[in-house]
């Protein structure tokens, strides 16, 4: 039985395989549930398998060894995000101001509000910089909290805390706002909450995953561009 | 499937050599997927191809997600005390970029008569 164990625990198999269950489980909870948002499936499987690796004591790198196969998968997936882009181009050519001054307002909202607030609240250094582009997609977030002087570490963690606040409160934020159009939530949300939200945006509409895909790839863009010279900009003026 | 695969690691092994390259301030995939959708507009019929494979990708979207959200807990210890004030600085300002964003597009939408499907 030891043996097993050990071989298990060791290998990508196991490690593999639970991700997979855990998500499932996660998954049908979702729809158990009537698709509501607080029952967020990434949430469940997180959940999930943290209390595992802590009953089992393995180490996030060992879990890593298997799960690094569906993190792989990120990559290739973001880059099929150009297929409905593509699919839904006419609405796009249509929306081309509306797409960019919901980016400029968003992307800098997301930007000054996160440090204005942290700030108000008695956060300072390295702390403070590390949250500035957390809306940001992880691997430009990471980038742009080093080059601004914060801890990537600290920047990943927000990134995703970020992500999952946005997909379990854009329908209800949406719906009790009355906003009918697929097109301005998906965006929204993708610019707000990077690949956590576009992924929840396609779990309700093919229109506002699309339309968020767009939003969290030119998001990305304008983040490495203007977050270096507004966050130290914003922290001067309120520290 | 193979196949299917193959276009989708190219684009995004083109976009990573550009992209660190270039020293660009972009991750290879966005910009694979930037070259991708412009691979569809001259080819349309690549989008045939492809199509359902990348529907599958992107309908289990969140899946891909789960290992870097694992990771994330062992981590949390590290907001320390600053914890809740960072949880209310990420809850507040995801609330508020998504009023930013959602006002902003239908406003421009309203004033520049771009049509609602």
């Amino acid at each position: 039985m030891t043996e097993i164990w050990t071989y298990l625990s060791r290998e990508p198999l196991l490690w593999l395989t639970l991700t997979l269950i855990a998500y499932g489980i996660g998954d049908w909870a979702f729809k158990a549930a009537d698709r509501r948002p607080v029952v967020n499936p990434v949430l469940i499987a997180v959940a999930i398998l943290a209390v595992t690796l802590r009953l089992t004591n393995t180490p996030y790198d060992i879990y890593f060894r298997g799960a690094q196969f569906v993190h792989f998968m990120l990559g290739p997936a973001t880059v099929a995000l150009a297929v409905p882009l593509y699919a839904n181009l006419k609405g796009m050519k249509g929306a081309v101001l509306p797409m960019l001054a919901a980016l400029v307002a968003g992307s800098l909202t997301a930007m000054v509000s996160a440090v204005a607030i942290a700030s108000l609240l008695g956060v300072r250094g390295v702390t403070l910089l590390s949250i500035a582009p957390k809306s940001a997609t992880a691997p430009v977030a990471l980038g742009v909290s080093e080059a601004i002087g914060g801890s990537p570490t600290l920047t990943a963690v927000m990134v995703i805390l970020t992500g999952i606040t946005g997909a379990v409160i854009v329908t209800p934020l949406m719906n009790r706002l009355g906003v009918r159009d697929w097109r301005a939530r998906g965006f929204a949300l993708g610019v707000a909450a990077h690949g956590i939200g576009t992924a929840r945006a396609f779990q309700v509409n093919e229109t506002a995953g699309a339309f968020a895909g767009v939003g969290m790839g030119i998001n990305a863009l304008l983040t490495a561009l203007i977050a270096p010279v507004l966050a130290p900009l914003v922290i001067r003026l309120l520290t | 499937m193979i196949l299917h695969l193959t276009i989708l690691l190219s684009f995004q092994l083109a976009g990573e050599v550009i992209s660190r390259g270039l020293g660009l301030p972009l991750p290879g995939p966005v910009l694979g997927m930037a070259f991708l959708f412009v691979a569809l507009l001259i080819l349309p019929k690549l989008a045939d191809t492809i199509s359902g494979t990348a529907k599958g990708l992107l309908g289990h979207l969140s899946l891909l997600f789960v290992p870097a959200g694992v990771g994330v807990v062992g981590h949390l210890g590290t907001l320390g005390t600053d914890g809740p004030a960072l949880a209310l600085a990420i809850i507040g300002s995801t609330l508020l970029a998504l009023l930013a964003g959602v006002g902003a597009f239908l406003g421009v939408a309203r004033l520049t008569g771009a049509k609602h499907d």
